[in-house]
């Protein structure tokens, strides 16, 4: 058994959190976040030039063909610094599901783009509040063109190609991509929780957008599943950090004469985050095998990596800010930076409650 | 045992609520009044005066307080019932809980007759609104280590030192103070307690942006800022005993219905009636309807503690530090509930925009409020050590400051 990454996986893993100290520390986060920009154009192009954007894709399509266990350690390293780069919807979301049901054309026109950065893809699938993809879409895909509106897409306006998810004549779903350079949608900001990941309505009047291979239903819940492995080591990430911060500031804080940490009501509670943290990483790394391996346990450890994760990252976030005391209910102090990703994080890619019915479904096939 | 009004209460309820007919419209339905939370814009504080006042006038204005302040010289329960009737009707926020809710009982407590005369009845009439100047930015949870210094100078104090999270502080006219004034005994034993004005001079206070995006609180720096003798409370020394006196009924007030933001259960079914994902309409989800169970169960025991806590009032019995249960259940619950309202809506969940957040985006709200409830007025961690130590009377933790003289204290990096 070698349940591990390699050491030229570290490494570049080491790399990865070097270049994004350097390039996106937190200040560089908050000028993000406290702006109206869409998202950090010059750490876009940094990691794109570093082969971020095109880990997984094979260099036949001018990636930089590392694979998955590269990119799940380079989405932990974006995941840790909250980079304000739309790094999950355009890297595991639209380029996986190219590579999962793109045309050979499609795959030889749009990866190259995506793999060089200079286009950024975003998944719309969400109608109004309820499922994070809509249960029945009301934006409609007649004669290859796109009438409706989805909303919220997450780094929708940031976008330039879209993964929207529709319903064809006959009322079936089906993902289709539609390019928003060429022939554009209105796009709407909408508010965000986490303003360093900019959420926008995408409205469609005709837009022109060409299907992708096979059944829609079953290509989304495959697309889910590779994605959600993604998101939890971003997750995992911020929940690492998270947890590192709580324990520095535990050590320097004096209360009654005494560090913080020395109160065994906050021992218990850091050691609690560990546990959740540490179970999530396993978890996350049995997910990065999986999706590495193309594994048929895929789904489940989907499952496992997004649930463990997305509780660890909700936990750590609420209580780091808690250990913080009063410094860390202010907009100067770092907290609810992490406590607004980790929230929006969990909604992105479906509830917990939404992951934990699919998983007891699945043991249930199993079984 | 049973719920009903007395005959009295049920005179006293008619008679509160033919009042606040004729001077307040009530509520529509859904409708509820806004919180305390962000609005601490000018025109509302003038409305809240201005409410208060009329209040005052008709006698409403503080049930329990004494006739000779302006009060009712009613029961708690009446107090309850008054409460109750009021948040029927569409009434600006209460900004004058720190004075009515805290310094006024202190007052009360501890101050003389001269101190009372003049600072209650103006108080009580919202002409005045008061602060709490407790914490620092080295002193929270271990307020006993604060280090804002008074020094006695002829009739005066000059007090020199930072206070920190005084919410209000930028509107108000008056402050509670703890401040040191010998450093060179145990840190309980060298502390007072003042009024101070906040006008006065080396007195000045810098709003503090919170993570909700609003600044209700402030940053409060003294700089030889005088305090006249006369307006210290109980003897030189004796602040801690004022201070807990102040605390007790801080954390009884927000312990009871001052978690503000985002609605109830109710509101949570209302919305998970409303929305579908791929599994069907969500109330229909065995663990959303098991999540929504817990909340009501853990409200309505809480309703119902506070019931208890009401009766031994009303039978001239002093609540304990039981009290500190109510926070401590509610601020956790508050957090927990609205990452569930935002989960309920998807990614929706994840927007503010009035175009598309339901409930005008209260969960959302209340999701960044609620990690403030969690500290303020004492953190869960340490109501859970009052809970444990004063209520269950289990041994204290071995205590390294309690004996030192303050200046001896371990302080890490913060010295
Ligand atoms: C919204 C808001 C409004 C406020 N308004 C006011 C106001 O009007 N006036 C005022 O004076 N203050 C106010 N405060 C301050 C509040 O009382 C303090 O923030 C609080 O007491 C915590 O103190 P601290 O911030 O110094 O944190 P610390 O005391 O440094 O606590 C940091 C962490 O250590 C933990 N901790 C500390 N001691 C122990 C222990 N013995 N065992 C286990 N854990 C421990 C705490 O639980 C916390 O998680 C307000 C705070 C907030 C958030």
């Amino acid at each position: 058994m070698n349940f591990d990454f390699d050491e030229d996986q570290r490494l570049l893993q080491k790399t990865a959190r070097d270049f994004l100290e350097q390039r996106a520390p937190l200040s560089r986060v908050r000028e993000i976040f406290e702006s109206d920009a869409l998202l950090d154009a010059d750490l876009w192009s940094g990691v794109a030039e570093m082969g971020w954007t095109g880990a997984a894709i094979p260099e036949s399509h001018g990636g930089a063909g590392f694979g998955y266990l590269e990119l799940a350690l380079l989405a932990e390293e974006t995941g840790r610094a909250l980079a304000p780069i739309p790094f999950g919807s355009s890297v595991y979301l639209v380029t996986e599901a190219l590579r999962l049901a793109g045309s050979d054309e499609q795959q030889r026109r749009w990866l190259p783009e995506l793999a060089a950065g200079r286009r950024i893809g975003a998944f719309a699938a969400a109608e109004g509040p309820g499922g994070h993809v809509a249960a029945e879409p009301g934006v409609e895909w007649r004669d290859g063109a796109l009438h409706g509106a989805k909303e919220p897409v997450l780094d929708g306006a940031a976008a330039n190609l879209a993964l929207v998810l529709a319903r064809d004549p006959s009322g079936g779903r089906v993902l289709v991509l539609a390019d928003l350079q060429a022939n554009g949608a209105k796009n709407e900001p909408l508010e965000s929780l986490d303003p360093s990941r900019p959420l926008a309505r995408l409205v469609f009047e005709g837009t022109r957008a060409e299907r992708l291979q096979g059944d829609g239903a079953a290509l989304l819940a495959r697309l889910e599943d590779r994605a959600a492995i993604l998101f939890a080591f971003e997750q995992l990430g911020g929940a690492q950090r998270c947890l590192e911060e709580a324990i520095a500031f535990a050590r320097s804080r004096y209360a009654f004469g005494r560090p913080i940490a020395s109160f065994q009501a906050v021992k218990h509670q850091l050691a609690d985050l560990y546990t959740a943290v540490e179970l999530a990483r396993s978890n996350c790394y049995y997910g990065a095998w999986a999706l590495h391996a193309q594994s048929d346990e895929l789904p489940a450890a989907a499952c496992l990596a997004r649930i463990s994760a997305t509780e660890a990252f909700e936990a750590c976030s609420q209580e780091s800010l808690h250990l913080h005391g009063g410094v860390g209910f202010t907009w100067e102090y770092d907290c609810h930076l992490f406590l607004r990703r980790s929230k929006l994080l969990s909604l992105a890619l479906g509830s917990t409650g939404r992951w934990k019915d699919r998983l007891v479904a699945l043991l249930d096939e199993a079984a | 045992m049973d719920f009903d009004d007395t005959r009295e209460e049920a005179a006293f309820r008619a008679e509160a609520r033919s009042w606040l007919e004729a001077n307040a419209s009530p509520l529509e339905p859904g409708e509820t009044n806004p919180g305390l939370g962000e609005s601490d814009d000018p025109d509302t504080i003038r409305a809240a005066q201005a409410w208060q006042a009329k209040k005052a006038d008709a006698g409403w204005a503080c049930i329990t307080w004494p006739e000779a302040y302006g009060g009712r010289g009613g029961s708690p329960i009446q107090s309850v019932i008054w409460g109750q009737e009021e948040g029927k009707f569409r009434v600006p926020p209460n900004v004058f809980g720190i004075g009515l809710g805290m310094a006024g009982p202190t007052l009360m407590a501890h101050g003389s007759d001269v101190q009372q005369q003049r600072w209650l009845p103006k108080m009580l009439r919202g002409e005045e609104i008061w602060c709490q100047l407790f914490s620092e930015p080295a002193a929270g949870s271990d307020l006993a280590g604060l280090r804002t210094r008074a020094e006695r100078d002829g009739d005066d104090w000059v007090v020199n030192g930072q206070k920190i999270w005084t919410s209000g502080a930028h509107y108000c006219k008056w402050g509670i103070l703890v401040a040191r004034t010998d450093p060179n005994v145990p840190k309980h034993a060298g502390l007072s307690y003042f009024v101070v004005d906040m006008e006065s001079t080396g007195v000045e206070a810098r709003q503090i942006r919170q993570i909700s995006g609003g600044a209700n609180f402030n940053e409060v720096f003294f700089t030889d800022a005088r305090i006249p003798d006369a307006n210290r409370i109980s003897e030189v020394g004796n602040g801690w005993a004022v201070a807990i006196t102040t605390l007790m009924n801080e954390r009884a007030s927000i312990g009871s219905g001052g978690i503000g933001g985002g609605g109830g259960v109710k509101d949570l079914i209302a919305l998970a009636r409303e929305v579908r994902d791929e599994r069907g309409p969500l109330l229909e989800n065995a663990g959303i309807r098991e999540r929504i169970a817990d909340y009501y169960v853990r409200t309505k025991g809480l309703q119902f503690t506070s019931y208890r806590t009401l009766t031994a009032l009303s039978r001239g019995q002093t609540p304990g530090p039981e009290g500190s249960i109510g926070k401590l259940v509610a601020a956790k619950m508050r957090q927990d509930m609205a990452s569930l309202a935002l989960e309920l809506q998807g990614l929706a969940g994840g927007t503010l925009d009035p175009s598309l957040a339901v409930q005008d985006a209260a969960w959302q709200e209340a999701y960044l409020w609620a990690p403030g409830m969690r500290i303020a007025g004492g953190t869960d961690e340490i109501l859970r050590n009052i809970i444990a130590e004063r209520v269950l009377r289990l041994p204290p933790e071995p205590r390294v400051d309690k004996e030192l003289a303050f200046r001896d204290v371990p302080t890490g990096s913060q010295g």
